[in-house]
């Protein structure tokens, strides 16, 4: 069999060729949750019971403090972060079975910067546990809020970024975590306390000083709060509804723009990818 | 079966100028108070299929491993494709194709969307890209079954698949680690067939391990490896030239018995390997009527005679005096001790 060989070369590590492997790992990811479509059924369920069981359940308990305004709207911020968390959580736990089914070897051979692979990962999740923010979005209109273009671009962003730092945060953890069960239990550890602190689920303002605190120092605090204000601004409800519900973060009485929160997001998650980064580049 | 010729002939006249493929020297790897690899040293030349024979435990996957810039040495040098492997371990990864022991393969995507990631990975040019991804899955049979999940594969398809990976990038060495260990013997003998095309084919040194002594006969030269050291390294044929002797094992009631009877009246050293006494004889069907002949009625009776032409099992027990399996069943601690340590 005399046929001509398509000899290829490769070659020297440049610059186009580390994007071409971040953009390579970002699509694997895409190409992977777009065929689960089962994931992405299973994970409107907890959102879905959240707004529509426990918020309709409590909100006869509650009327009275929400000045108005349906407990499920309110507690919709709460539920689209906890959307966008849990499935950035799964799609970092995807690297612990790439490294079970031997797939992880197979990027770590390549030619290319562990940077690139860990990146292209933290994007891919963060790109398809924001897309399961938009998801979430769709039922604004359920919950009494508007669907209006500049509340989808801002929480879209904010779904992005939140998504960001927990794959980061994921992924971190995974490069130390080599098997399922104790990853899923130190995420599931980490992250429900961090939740429940966030105050996802309650208003920031005018709590006990140890939940205060603790609060503060929860950084998903300052993911979940810019989501509140970007759906309350797009909300018509009176000020008092809006002082007792959207009081926003305060540090010593100082009101934290949505700005800066953000930005703490964006830190952590850098120093976690950070992190991440030297982990998998130590690893032989 | 006709075996390659050995290196030293004209078959591969085009390579006489060039580099080793693989350059190792004084290679060491431990793991805390384990010596996995204990300085070995060794050449393989461009263009050759070279073969590491040894035990599972013998040390054959670390080296594999340090060749590959997966694990680092503790000690010595090795240059593959004219790169160092640890101060130049991009440069080695850009030249070599990768088929490991266990499955690589993401088996969620479609066999082509492997292979696309591959190429992406090594960057491949994209113009390039589908013409060789056609060459390579049509060589392992495996072009219509492109856009198949590779989850629905069967085990050898799977194997198959990441050969053609392995190749995608037109390596200039390919390392195939236990390449058919958990085949078929069908499937064993189709991924030696593509193996040895491919040679035909590409200009492309082929590193392979084994501990199947079959197997081993497939390759130019074979590296006979145990406990972590290589004991000799030939031909096929030269080492078995070397053996010269036929094998003969015989079943008894008393082992130490009948070794002490053959030492007394015949003056042949036997063992016990695999469970019977087993002794090396020049000319083993003229030895057997001899050896009814003279066992005296008091010696314990034979059960059973095989005599087998010399192999590479006989290589292996020469050397080390103990049959690869038999070294597989003592190395079981070894390797578990490296397992340990390997699997903080």
């Amino acid at each position: 069999m005399a046929t001509e060989i398509a000899r290829v070369r490769v070659p020297a590590r440049s610059a186009r060729g580390e994007l071409r492997a971040v953009k390579v790992v970002w699509k694997r990811e895409m190409i992977r949750f777009s065929r689960d479509r089962l994931r992405i059924l299973t994970s409107l369920m907890q959102p879905f019971l959240f707004l529509f069981v426990l918020g309709t359940g409590l909100s006869r308990l509650a009327s009275a403090g929400t000045h108005g305004v349906n407990l499920r709207t309110f507690v919709y911020p709460g539920v689209l972060c906890m959307a966008v968390m849990f499935t950035a959580m799964f799609s970092a736990a995807s690297l612990v079975w790439d490294r079970e089914f031997g797939f992880l070897r197979e990027m770590m051979v390549a030619p290319v910067r562990r940077s690139s692979l860990v990146l292209g990962k933290c994007l891919g999740g963060a790109t398809v546990a924001a897309f399961q923010g938009v998801i979430v979005l769709c039922l604004a209109g359920l919950v009494g809020v508007p669907y209006a273009p500049g509340l989808i671009l801002e929480v879209l962003g904010l779904s992005l970024l939140l998504a960001f730092a927990i794959t980061a945060f994921g992924v971190m953890v995974a490069a130390r975590i080599t098997q399922m069960q104790s990853f899923m239990a130190l995420m599931q550890m980490a992250i429900m306390p961090m939740y429940f602190l966030s105050g996802a689920l309650f208003p920031v303002s005018g709590l006990p000083q140890w939940l205060e605190i603790l609060n503060r120092i929860d950084p998903l605090t300052y993911a979940v709060d810019p989501m509140r204000r970007v759906v309350f601004s797009h909300l018509n409800i009176s000020a008092a509804a809006r002082h007792a519900l959207d009081p926003g973060v305060t540090w010593w009485s100082w009101h934290v723009p949505g700005l800066v929160e953000a930005g703490v997001v964006s830190l952590l998650g850098l120093v976690m990818l950070t992190v991440a980064i030297v982990e998998f580049g130590r690893a032989e | 079966m006709s075996h390659p010729a050995t290196t030293t002939s004209s078959t591969t006249p085009t390579r006489t100028a060039a580099s080793p493929a693989v350059l190792v020297d004084g290679l060491v790897k431990r793991y805390d108070e384990v010596e996995a690899v204990r300085g070995i040293d060794f050449e393989v030349a461009s263009g050759e299929i070279f073969g590491f024979l040894g035990p599972n435990g013998a040390g054959k996957s670390t080296t594999i491993n340090m060749l590959c810039t997966l694990v680092r040495p503790s000690g010595g040098s090795a240059r593959v494709a004219d790169h160092d492997v640890v101060t130049e371990r991009d440069d080695v990864r850009r030249n070599i194709g990768l088929v490991f022991q266990d499955s690589t393969l993401d088996g969620y995507l479609s066999a082509e969307q492997n292979l696309r990631l591959h190429a992406e990975l090594y960057g491949v040019p994209r113009e390039l890209v589908r013409e060789r991804m056609r060459q390579v899955t049509e060589m392992v049979g495996l072009w219509e079954r492109r856009d198949s999940l590779v989850n629905t594969f069967s085990g050898g398809m799977k194997r198959r698949l990441e050969i053609a990976r392995g190749l995608l990038h037109s390596p200039r060495v390919l390392f195939l680690d236990e390449p058919t260990v958990g085949l078929d013997p069908q499937t064993r003998s189709s991924i030696w067939r593509y193996i040895r095309e491919l040679k035909a084919r590409e200009d492309i040194t082929i590193f392979l391990t084994t501990h199947y002594m079959d197997e081993a006969e497939y390759c130019e030269r074979i590296a006979i490896m145990d406990q972590g050291r290589i004991i000799v390294l030939d031909t096929p044929e030269a080492l078995k030239e070397k053996v010269g002797k036929d094998r003969v094992q015989i079943q008894t009631d008393d082992d130490q018995a009948a070794i002490a009877a053959l030492r007394e009246r015949f003056a042949i050293e036997a063992t016990v390997a695999e469970g019977v006494v087993t002794f090396g004889v020049p000319s083993g069907e003229q030895f057997v009527p001899r050896l009814f002949d003279e066992w005296d009625p008091g010696h314990p009776p034979i059960r059973s005679v095989s005599v087998a032409r010399p192999s590479l099992d006989d290589v292996f027990m020469s050397y080390t005096g103990t049959t690869i399996r038999d070294a597989e069943a003592t190395s079981t601690d070894r390797m578990r001790n490296v397992a340990r340590i390997m699997g903080r």
